[in-house]
């Protein structure tokens, strides 16, 4: 067994870079993703039912589709419309996209929630369109979702191991490209698997310290 | 102590050259406005006018139409007809057409007009100071550290220099009030909107914000005040205006309202709400006074 963690140690540099990678990966698609909800959370929250549909669409579809196969989709199926993608930006993409919608619908969510009188002061001080929104909307809702939040970038983490499907160098990736080349399956997983610990440790971690301080402001 | 930059408006407004007072144009007029909600009638009618550093205090029973009113003066509720001004500028409808402005036209008419509201609606995310300088550097656009120095002596004039980084969760509601107060003047407004300021204060609270209040209006900072402050309308309003189903039905300076309606339904208002006066100092002199 130890001798199976040995050759594991001997290739760390190879696992540590999909480790990078995977961090990587992560920290894009959550920065993306938030983005891209608070975009989409607009949409979702319109009185206009043609802004609202699509969006609502988008959302309810994506939460239908397994992940794995939007990864598919995306590097697969989008060159034979013309787009087409390396890997690395593949992945990141659907990462990006699948995540959104879930995000985009805790961001609702805590918008509903919002009490009427904050966005009344706002408007009456003069904020309009999207500086009330940046300024006075979204910071007391994503602060009141910091939890959910987490669970959902935790989750970007998870999924991001699917992506070795599309061979991304991503951890699970490395993990298995070490084990199928010297056969040591347990070695090679458990070592992934405690990195992906670590990781979302942190992230479980760093939830905490910002809700922490949201948790002041209510 | 020099003026406050904060109070400027006011304080000119509290010294009006003698030749500028009656002929001057109001700074809010509110004409004919007209408000439904569904099929019941909120507002009727409703003009008022208020001038420069004038308190003007809204009283009424309760589902009077009150707030509705005043949140058709910054255009919060929309009013069915009527014509609201800004210091001449009409709120609502751009100039010359008829079309309705939208939310981004707005905004600046609204930046003018100062709001403190029931429930304080303080910017939860926002420190105390934080609240002070949000809309002043944002969307009023003026410099950082003016309107930092600016809302740190308006944090002193309220008292709670103190609570500056503070959130506003860990404020009691007096001390709300008082940042809401100072929130709305940091934008340096022509008129000062309260809506039902001190309804949602515990009474040994209202007392703290109600002395603000009173404070602002001897400055001659103008205000409209929806109030169910018996004592407070008495002592700071120039002029009563009273609302009954939606109607205005008196408008009178405080002493001939409080001492001499005229007209029957503020005489059954004033004998229900009237032993609720608030007795501060002042009332409990002028009924030592009077008798």
């Amino acid at each position: 067994m130890s001798h199976e963690f040995a050759i594991v140690w001997a290739h760390k540099d190879r696992l540590l870079g999909g480790f990078a990678n995977t961090i990587l990966l992560s920290l894009l698609a959550t920065a993306a993703a938030l983005a891209l909800a608070s975009a989409i959370a607009i949409a979702l929250m319109s009185h206009r039912r043609a802004v609202r549909a699509p969006a609502r669409g988008f959302v309810d579809g994506m939460r239908c589709i397994p992940f794995l196969l939007l990864a598919y989709i995306v590097y697969y199926a989008l060159p034979s419309l013309g787009i087409r993608l390396n890997n690395w930006t593949a992945g990141l993409c659907a990462l990006v996209i699948y995540n959104a919608a879930y995000m985009a619908e805790i961001l609702r969510g805590a918008w509903a929630s919002l009490p009427r009188e904050h966005i009344d002061a706002g408007l009456a001080f003069g904020f309009s369109g999207l500086k009330l929104y940046r300024r006075i909307v979204l910071p007391p809702i994503v602060l009141a979702c910091v939890p959910v939040m987490g669970n959902q970038i935790i989750q970007i983490i998870k999924d991001s191991a699917f992506l070795t499907i599309i061979a991304v160098p991503e951890l699970t990736h490395e993990a298995s490209a070490i084990q199928s080349m010297y056969y040591v399956p347990f070695a090679a997983f458990v070592s992934a698997v405690a990195l992906y610990w670590l990781l979302c440790r942190l992230v479980e971690l760093a939830v905490a310290a910002v809700e922490h301080r949201a948790r002041a402001r209510r | 102590m020099p003026s406050h930059p904060a109070r400027a408006t006011a304080d000119t407004a509290a010294h009006p050259s003698p030749l500028s007072g009656a002929s001057e144009r109001p700074v809010l007029e509110v004409d004919g406005i007209w408000k439904k909600f569904g099929d019941h009638d909120v507002l009727v009618d409703v003009s008022l006018s208020v001038r420069r550093g004038q308190t003007v205090c809204i009283l009424g029973p309760s589902g009077s139409g009150k707030s509705t009113l005043l949140r058709c003066v910054n255009w919060l509720e929309r009013p069915d007809h009527g014509h609201i001004y800004l210091s001449g500028q009409r709120i609502g409808f751009r100039q010359k057409s008829e079309l309705p402005m939208s939310q981004a036209e707005l905004a600046p008419i609204r930046a003018r007009i100062g709001m403190v509201f029931q429930h304080f609606n303080l910017w939860p995310h926002l420190t105390v100071l934080g609240n002070l300088i949000e809309a002043p550097i944002f969307v009023q656009r003026r410099p950082r550290e003016e309107v930092i120095a600016e809302a740190e002596a308006l944090l002193e004039k309220i008292d709670l220099r103190e609570k500056r980084d503070v959130y506003p969760a860990r404020l009691s509601g007096g001390q709300k009030q008082r940042v809401a107060i100072a929130r709305a003047l940091a934008m340096r407004p022509s008129v000062l909107l309260f809506d039902e300021a001190t309804s949602a204060l515990d009474p040994e609270l209202m007392g703290e914000v109600l002395v603000v209040m009173e404070e602002l209006a001897k400055d001659g900072m103008t205000m409209v005040v929806v109030t169910h402050e018996m004592g407070f309308a008495r002592d700071a309003a120039d002029e009563i205006v009273f609302l009954d189903r939606g109607r205005v039905v008196e408008v009178s300076p405080p002493d001939k309202f409080f001492d001499v309606p005229k007209t029957e339904r503020a005489r059954q208002f004033l004998q229900r709400y009237g032993s609720s006066l608030r007795t501060g100092l002042r009332d409990v002199r002028a009924s030592e006074a009077r008798q």
